[in-house]
């Protein structure tokens, strides 16, 4: 059988899924928590407590400052120590809450024990307007990366309607595992997830995407699905970036997102099955969004794995109890090894924005001297949204970011596919990253 | 004889042919344009640096040759003896421009600044800036990658190999402000020469607070305003947890600078000594 997947461009980098199948960690609550304010895109939560009042588990400290805005929730019982400016791991100063936790021991059990889950026929009977109001509540923002607010993706516009809720399984970064492991561990959750999405969006069909190499993840939901005609689960050609978003709404449906428009203009509402798994957390158990699973890999880590982590907790500590770093490490990488950026700092606490860890040992890290462009256009023909990424790099050079405009840079979605391919190793998305920033803050006209 | 014979024949005529034509044609669409032009623009540096604030050289001579009077016009690359001979030409008063200068407000070098971890991305000031926050602790310091000596035409600015951060050179510099433009951190100040008068300014940009720079950098600017309460002239602000020397006010005493615990306030040329020390 032909396996589906989109139209333009993408890669095929080695897999390197070192952690595939590893059961999920639990990792120990450090005695203090670093929570961001901004968590999501859009506007950064407004802080809603004072340094030295005490919080429990879960607790909002954080609201939403505007329609797109997430709120942040404290995922240990503690003191507010202190508000301050820290720093993220690229370095930029970012407003933080510090929490110091008390009885570390125990801090988790007791905030398991505070929640009593709703039943299902309490869910059965929440209106979409109230699935929507917990789920933005709770602080779930889209967890394959861009930390979208749930709740803005589940409202959709008046005037427009979805069709399709699109569970994206796809997972195409190499190294990481933190889908996959969900997906084969909790499908139930994830599907029960995918429910409450569908009845707050007010469509009755959803299909899940996985990419064929995840076998496991994909038999599982077919065991549980079988006989189900709502959701249905769609292997899908590995190839990167199979789970861009625009990338999976064609492949699975055909439909292609126009430019500067949301899916649902092709009638797709898209969710990673992390945030599917988040969404069911916070209906069923009234769990806010806290922690997230994060791979933490690397060739020469001691204790690559499938971490299960707070929210706020150090990366550093992270690593730490991964087997702590190699001595050969070059680079550690916040996300997969395509998008993720280089971290230039260790101490910086962890966000709902990170799902790996990618400890890369200095030979891998190395950047290679930039050659001149040799017009073999690779980069074109691997560019998934069909763009120019050599000309994009010239004009950046030349600081002209109007003409760029010209050439649809704002549709890039970082994907890297150019500078992977590039033979002259140019730094093609460097210079598309740093044009898009520039072109953020010219005046809209 | 023939080809060759044919051949100048044909080439000559055609010359000869197009050179009537363009001559008519050169009558035809002939645009007066003011001599004086041309004769200003001789005089100027030739370096479209855009420091008068007009688009190049051309553009300038244009309209000191079209102007009624002079006021407001100074080429800072060329200086006061070439604006008083384009005032000959042009027949007005020229009025001397002020020199200014281009001050690098960040001395923190590898020495003062610990470098905390390697950036081997693209040569840009501009896009480590706006990547990634610098190799340092100090999210306000040069970042060293030559943006503002590639900026430079006058060949006022360079890297110095030992500090890694940009220095300028008060000699060359013209203060055509190109490099004040270009500095994504905005660490290049364009400050007035006033004859012989010292030009002090501090050198950091650090707006975190006091025992934070303190941290980042062993020369930062924490704020304290000792420069503030020692100045006699008003000339010193503290905003930010930074000093700045407003160099209209400041007459160069240098008092500032050897109150600053921190050693973040420089100066060239001589100090004025103030009057107790004339006195002593």
């Amino acid at each position: 059988m032909k396996l589906k997947t989109f139209r333009k461009g993408g890669i095929h980098p080695a897999p390197s899924k070192l952690t595939s199948g590893m059961p999920i960690v639990e990792i120990g609550v450090s005695s203090e928590i670093r929570l961001e304010l901004a968590e999501s895109i859009g506007v950064p939560a407004r802080c809603i407590v004072k340094p030295g009042q005490s919080v429990s588990a879960g607790e909002m400290i954080a609201e939403a400052a505007a329609f797109v805005s997430a709120p942040v929730h404290s995922p240990v019982a503690g003191t507010v120590k202190r508000i301050e400016k820290l720093r993220d791991p690229q370095g930029f100063w970012r407003e933080a809450v510090v929490i110091a936790t008390e009885h570390i021991e125990t801090a988790v059990d007791e905030a398991e024990e505070a929640l009593s889950p709703r039943t299902q026929d309490e869910v059965d009977a929440l209106t979409p307007k109230e699935i929507i109001d917990i789920v933005g509540n709770a602080g779930v923002v889209g967890l394959g990366g861009a930390t979208f607010p749930t709740r803005v993706k589940l409202s959709i516009p008046e005037g427009k309607k979805a069709e399709v809720v699109i569970l994206n399984g796809a997972e195409c970064e190499p190294f990481l595992t933190c889908d996959e492991v969900l997906m084969c561990g909790y499908p139930d959750r994830i599907v029960a997830g995918c429910r409450l999405i569908m009845k707050a969006v007010g469509v009755d069909r959803a299909i899940i995407g996985i990419e064929a190499n995840k076998p496991q993840a994909i038999a599982a939901f077919r065991r549980l699905l079988k006989g189900c005609d709502d959701i249905s689960v769609q292997p899908l050609k590995m190839k990167y970036p199979q789970g861009g978003e625009k990338q999976l709404i064609y492949a699975l449906t055909g439909k292609e997102v126009p430019e500067g428009g949301l899916p649902v203009d092709a009638g797709a509402v898209v969710d990673n099955v992390a945030t599917a798994y988040a969404v069911y957390d916070a209906i069923y158990n009234r769990k806010p969004l806290t922690q997230r699973v994060v791979t933490v890999t690397g060739p020469h880590l001691k204790k690559p794995g499938n971490y299960l982590v707070k929210i706020g907790t150090t990366i550093s500590s992270i690593i730490e109890a991964a087997g702590g770093l190699p001595e050969d490490t070059g680079k550690v990488i916040a996300g997969g090894p395509m998008m993720g950026k280089a971290m230039s700092r260790l101490d910086a606490p962890t966000t709902k924005a990170i799902s790996g860890i990618l400890v890369l040992p200095e030979s891998m890290s190395k950047r290679r001297s930039e050659e001149p462009c040799i017009r073999c256009a690779k980069c074109v023909s691997v560019c998934p949204m069909g763009l120019e990424p050599y000309q994009m790099m010239n004009l950046s050079i030349a600081k002209r970011f109007e003409d760029i405009t010209k050439l649809h840079v704002m549709s890039c979605l970082e994907c890297g596919s150019c500078s992977y391919v590039c033979p002259s190793h140019r730094p093609l998305l460097d210079y598309i990253r740093y044009a898009k920033q520039e072109i953020r803050k010219m005046p809209k006209k | 004889m023939g080809v060759i014979s044919t051949t100048i024949l044909v080439i000559g005529g055609i010359g000869v042919l197009a050179a009537i034509v363009l001559y008519f044609v050169a009558k035809k669409f002939y645009v007066y344009e003011n001599p004086k032009i041309a004769e200003i623009e001789e005089l100027l540096p030739g370096a479209n640096c855009g420091g008068c604030g007009m688009s190049g050289c051309h553009a300038f001579a244009k309209a000191c040759a079209e102007t009624d009077s002079l006021d407001g016009f100074n080429c800072t690359g060329a200086g006061k003896d070439i604006m008083e001979k384009i005032s000959v030409i042009v027949g007005l008063e020229a009025k001397a421009g002020i020199r200014r200068v281009a001050v690098m407000k960040c001395n923190g070098g590898c020495s003062e600044r610990q470098i905390v971890n390697n950036y081997d991305g693209v040569t840009s000031c501009a896009m480590e800036g706006a990547l990634y926050q610098g190799e340092t602790d100090c999210n306000y310091g040069c970042l060293g990658r030559g943006d503002c000596v590639a900026s430079c035409i006058f060949d006022a600015l360079h890297i110095d190999s030992e500090s890694g951060i940009a220095v300028v050179d008060h000699e060359k510099c013209v203060g055509c402000g190109k490099c004040v433009k270009t500095c994504p951190r905005g660490l290049l100040e364009l400050v007035p020469v006033i004859d012989d008068k010292p030009i002090v300014w501090v050198t950091c940009m650090n707006h975190d607070k006091g025992a934070l720079a303190m941290k980042e950098c062993t020369i930062s600017c924490i704020g304290c305003g000792k420069c503030k309460r020692v100045c006699e002239h008003g000339a010193v602000d503290v905003e930010d947890f930074v000093a700045h020397i407003n160099p209209e006010l400041c007459v160069g005493c240098g008092e500032c600078e050897a109150a600053c615990p921190r050693g973040s306030i420089t100066h060239i040329g001589d100090l004025i000594p103030t009057k107790k020390e004339a006195e002593s």
